[in-house]
């Protein structure tokens, strides 16, 4: 096969053509670099290093594994001991860590090649990947529009086709948000799940790594290889993850919650006309629909900026240019190689947030602000316990509007912090959400709702996801067939 | 006005355990620089903490043994400071909800202990060690060694309890004996593994409030506690009656140069912005752990003291002197199972400790070449009066170099024990033959003579006899004399 078919294939067709000796691990990870994918790349940016030595490397140590051969495209913010990962801040450019983040480890073990790193915004602080020091990512759909953030790259990687599956985080939908920008599936499984050992971290109580797959099969695929209990995560969950093997079970009869309240204002009239599509095949598909009214605390996205920034100013404590990454040479005493390395490598949206996370935790504050939050957060997760109560996933928005256009919101955080007003809460609960495509926006743009489970619900997110992927009726006709993914026309 | 002082400890204890707190490096002094060391305790992007079950344990059996109340669930939390030796910029440390509260510390002679109450007791991480090497012509550089980032601490913070700094001497020297006694940690404050830090405030004598307290920082030897808390008081005392006042402040001390010097002042004092440690659960201690660390506990040196002191008959101080170390009361008690206890104390207390202090050894090192049981069968001979002292301490000697028992000893040595009557009367006779002018003064009266008598004997004897049996056979001798019986013909050399 050439790379002309290879870069098209699911990643479960790649890895059973690379153990079938139809292909090698070489072509199958070369395939999106050479082939018709590649010519997105220079326009699209969604990859911040590449390196086709690493990659062969890669490629002739991958084991026969369920991923025998597959190309993964991995988020800047996880260690991968053969590329650079640089957090895509000036404060890391250049660094390359001595071990492999633990999802890595198993990606490799099972058979996936880092296919490239993908770009993103500053430390995971952003929701359009403009925040990148290496420029922004584009939205393969339409160039002058974002594709989401923080993990842009990997979406918009996965959605023009350079690999079949990509790893993000999310700490507030920066896996959902751009998964719904691009037109990909992406999930954000239940909190310590995925491991976090090797994810740089952001907000450590909120971020979780997450996956992209062009379809709900890849992700199902790879999650079930990558969940799992992990020693050097003390935070990873100590059972076994829950199974996803049945993620093509159907929805009969599943209950998803409608809460109609969330968007009846401040919403965009194509992301609604989405939600009604989506609910309309779950139901042709033999779910159910439960109407309710559902308010995730009122102060969600407060909640989530207090908790997020104090602990993203603590996080971000040891870049301090003493024993890696930027060090300022005019730094001539400790207090000016702390301040002038600090300020030189981090990006204005990364000393805001450490700024007000360092506020949120200072003596006089900590209580009113912090200790607040917290009790806020305990009662957002009390609010979607009991939502699925009455309910086995809810059905939402991934983002309030479409993709909007490079520079719309950078001038204006609060605008681009609502942005991430549907996903947060997950994060918040340590819940799992996904978000999946349906059909595009008039104008061509992805369109994606946001499905949200309890605690170890992602094989029902999984289940709901490829429901919405063979698109209703056919969902009931053809189960096993396997759906071509509507792939960006470049324009 | 008279001012007396109030001072309050914070030590730090670096646990003995193999591994880090966080990570499993090696915990071990003394390796090259940066050879023990990983992502977690390098503090790099990414890397992520895991509480070490030993050092948790550890800090069980310290909490336990001073009486602590364990909380079930304690609480990580993050204190944030910004130097080169913290690769995180913040420390993992609890705050809160520390693993121990309360609790105190007994110190001084079985019987006789005053205990020292605490206020809390919790697990940390150590920091590197910086250092600031300084090259004439070169720019000013400093080193920072990682071996030492991560190591697990114990931070102990006793009540504001002390008024003099012998008293915080006598608490430290008693604290350095149990975290040893317990195992939990070597207590070398020359090695750092065992710190201290003061708070010191003076107040007029008899009132109630408390002062205003300045922190003395690196006071790291026993003598350096209590010299640096006398020079701080001496400081704070001269302030407040020359009409001054104290400044809040945190000071060091250079116990070489007898110094203090100011480290930073009130306006500079940190912000610690301590929060919850999100990268580790909460830490729960069930009911099983609990219990078994309490299983594992030692009898504790302060009960053992006691019991030395009821079940041997042994004084308090001789009681506190063998329970100064574990190895040394069991090396003790070993020996008096064999042999006579107050008389094994003598021993154990006298030659050991001596040997032990000469030879620089440790207790273990000497038991392994004088078994306990082979030092009993020696003292228990003495006791037995079959050795005089004199030639025991001799045997002693050999038994520190070579094998065999006390016989064994002897014959290799050409040496026969004159401990029984029978060998000495033939000695006695011999000498009140050879000393008759010195026998008329006993005769007549002079004690003095007879003590030279008794050492005539000895000579002859080479050491061998034991005094007090040649004194009563001086004295039986003389009484019948004086009982006008003549006199057993003294018997001639050889045959
Ligand atoms: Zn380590």
């Amino acid at each position: 096969m050439s790379a002309r078919e290879l870069w098209r294939l699911p990643a479960r067709a790649l890895a059973t053509a690379v153990r079938a000796g139809e292909c090698t691990a070489l072509e199958a990870v070369s395939a999106g670099w050479d082939g018709p994918a590649a010519l997105w790349e220079r326009d699209v940016h969604a990859i911040a290093h590449s390196d086709p030595g690493a990659r062969a490397a890669g490629a002739g140590a991958a084991p026969s594994g369920p991923l025998a051969g597959v190309p993964v495209v991995v988020k800047d913010n996880l260690c991968t001991h053969d590329h650079p990962t640089t957090c895509c801040s000036r404060m890391l450019d250049g660094y390359q860590p001595p071990y492999d983040a633990t999802v890595v480890q198993r990606l490799r073990e099972a058979g996936g090649v880092v296919s490239g790193k993908g770009n993103m915004d500053e430390f995971a602080m952003g929701s359009s990947t403009e925040f990148s020091c290496y420029g922004p990512t584009r939205n393969p759909y339409d160039l002058a529009r974002v594709p989401g953030g923080s993990s842009g790259g990997p979406a918009a990687a996965v959605a023009y086709g350079l690999a079949p599956l990509a790893l993000g985080s999310d700490t507030g939908g920066s896996v959902r948000q751009p998964a719904a920008f691009c037109g990909v599936v992406g999930l954000k499984p239940t909190y310590g799940r995925l491991s976090r050992y090797g994810l740089v971290a952001f907000a450590s109580s909120l971020d979780q790594v997450g996956i992209f797959g062009r379809h709900a099969g890849d992700v199902a695929l790879l999650y079930a290889l990558l969940a799992g209990p992990d020693p050097l995560d003390a935070t990873s969950r100590a059972s076994l993850p829950p199974d996803v093997s049945g993620w093509d079970g159907g929805v009969e009869g599943l209950r998803f919650g409608w809460p109609a309240n969330l968007w009846r204002e401040g919403v965009e009239a194509e992301v609604v006309a989405g939600l009604e599509e989506a609910a309309a095949w779950l139901e042709r598909a033999g779910a159910r629909r439960v109407p309710f009214d559902f308010l995730p605390g009122e102060y969600a996205v407060a909640t989530y900026y207090l908790v997020a920034t104090a602990e993203a100013s603590s996080n971000l404590a040891r870049f301090d240019g003493v024993r890696y990454g930027h060090r300022d040479p005019a730094g001539h005493d400790l207090h000016a190689l702390y301040t002038r390395s600090r300020s030189a490598g981090f990006g204005a949206e990364v000393q805001r947030r450490i700024l007000l996370g360092t506020y949120a935790l200072s003596a006089g504050y900590y209580e009113e602000v912090y200790l607040t939050a917290q009790r806020a957060r305990a009662r957002i997760r009390r609010e979607y316990e009991a939502a699925f109560s009455r309910c086995d996933l809810l059905l939402m928005p991934a983002a309030p509007t479409l993709p909007f256009r490079l520079g719309e919101k950078l001038d204006d955080p609060l605008a681009m912090y609502l942005s991430d007003i549907f996903t947060l809460g997950a994060n918040l609960a340590g819940i799992p959400g996904l978000s999946a495509p349906v059909t595009p926006a008039a104008g061509g743009l992805p369109r994606a709702v946001q499905l949200l489970g309890p605690d170890d619900g992602e094989a029902l997110l999984l289940r709901a996801a490829r429901a919405l992927e063979v698109r209703g009726e056919r969902a009931r006709l053809d189960r096993s067939h396997e759906v071509e993914f509507a792939w960006p026309t470049k324009r | 006005m008279a001012h007396e002082a109030v001072i309050g400890l914070e030590c730090h204890i670096q646990l003995r355990t193999r591994g880090k707190m966080f990570c499993g490096c090696p915990a071990e002094f003394g390796a090259p620089p940066d050879t023990n060391v990983c992502p977690v305790c390098l503090g790099l992007p990414g890397a992520l903490p895991r509480a070490n079950r030993a050092a948790v344990e550890a800090a069980l059996r310290l909490g336990l043994a001073l009486g602590c109340a364990i909380r079930e669930e304690s609480v990580f939390a993050r204190k944030h400071y910004f130097y080169p030796d913290s690769p995180k910029n913040y420390q993992i440390t609890q705050y809160d909800r520390p693993l121990c509260a309360g609790g105190s510390l007994p110190v001084g002679e079985a019987g006789g202990e005053r205990r020292y109450d605490l206020e809390r007791l919790h697990l940390e991480e150590d920091t590197g060690k910086s250092s600031h090497p300084v090259r004439a012509g070169d720019r000013a550089f400093s080193l920072v060694d990682f071996n030492r980032a991560g190591v697990p601490l114990l931070e102990l913070v006793t009540q504001p309890v002390f008024r003099e700094p012998a008293e915080c001497a006598a608490f430290l020297a008693a604290l350095r004996r149990l975290v040893r006694w317990l195992g939990v940690s070597d207590g070398d404050m020359e090695k750092g593994q065992l710190r201290c830090d003061a708070n010191v405030s003076l107040r007029p004598a008899g009132a109630a409030a408390l002062g205003v307290k300045t922190e003395l920082k690196n006071l790291n030897s026993i003598r350096g506690v209590e010299r640096g808390l006398a020079a701080e008081i001496a400081r704070q005392r001269l302030l407040l009656e020359g009409g001054g006042v104290v400044g809040q402040a945190t000071l060091s001390y250079d116990v070489e140069h007898d110094r203090l010097a100011v480290m930073r002042s009130k306006e500079d004092a940190h912000d610690y912005r301590y929060f919850p440690e999100p990268d580790l659960p909460v830490l729960r201690v069930v009911g099983a752990v609990l219990e078994a660390a309490r299983a594992g506990l030692p009898e504790l040196p302060w009960t053992r003291a006691a019991r030395l002191v009821g079940r041997y008959g042994l004084s308090a101080h001789d009681a506190s002197v063998l329970c100064e170390q574990r190895e040394l009361a069991d090396y003790y008690e070993a020996c008096a199972a064999v042999a006579d206890e107050r008389l094994a104390a003598n021993w154990v207390m006298t030659e050991v400790l001596r040997v032990l202090h000469e030879r620089a050894g440790s207790i273990g090192e000497f038991a392994a070449r004088v078994p306990a049981v082979r030092l009993g069968g020696l003292v228990a001979r003495v006791a037995a009066k079959e050795i005089p002292g004199p030639l025991a301490k001799q045997v002693f000697g050999w038994m520190l170099d070579e094998e065999g028992g006390v016989d064994e000893l002897l014959a290799r040595h050409g040496v026969r024990a004159m401990g029984a009557a029978t060998d000495l009367r033939p000695l006695v006779l011999e000498v009140l033959g050879e000393h008759a002018a010195a026998v008329a003064q006993v005769l007549a009266g002079s004690s003095r003579t007879l003590d030279f008598l008794v050492g005539q004997v000895m000579k002859k004897s080479r050491g061998q006899a034991a005094p007090q049996v040649v004194r009563e056979l001086l004295e039986t001798e003389f009484a019948r004399r004086a009982a006008g019986e003549s006199p057993p013909r003294a018997p001639r050399g050889g045959p």
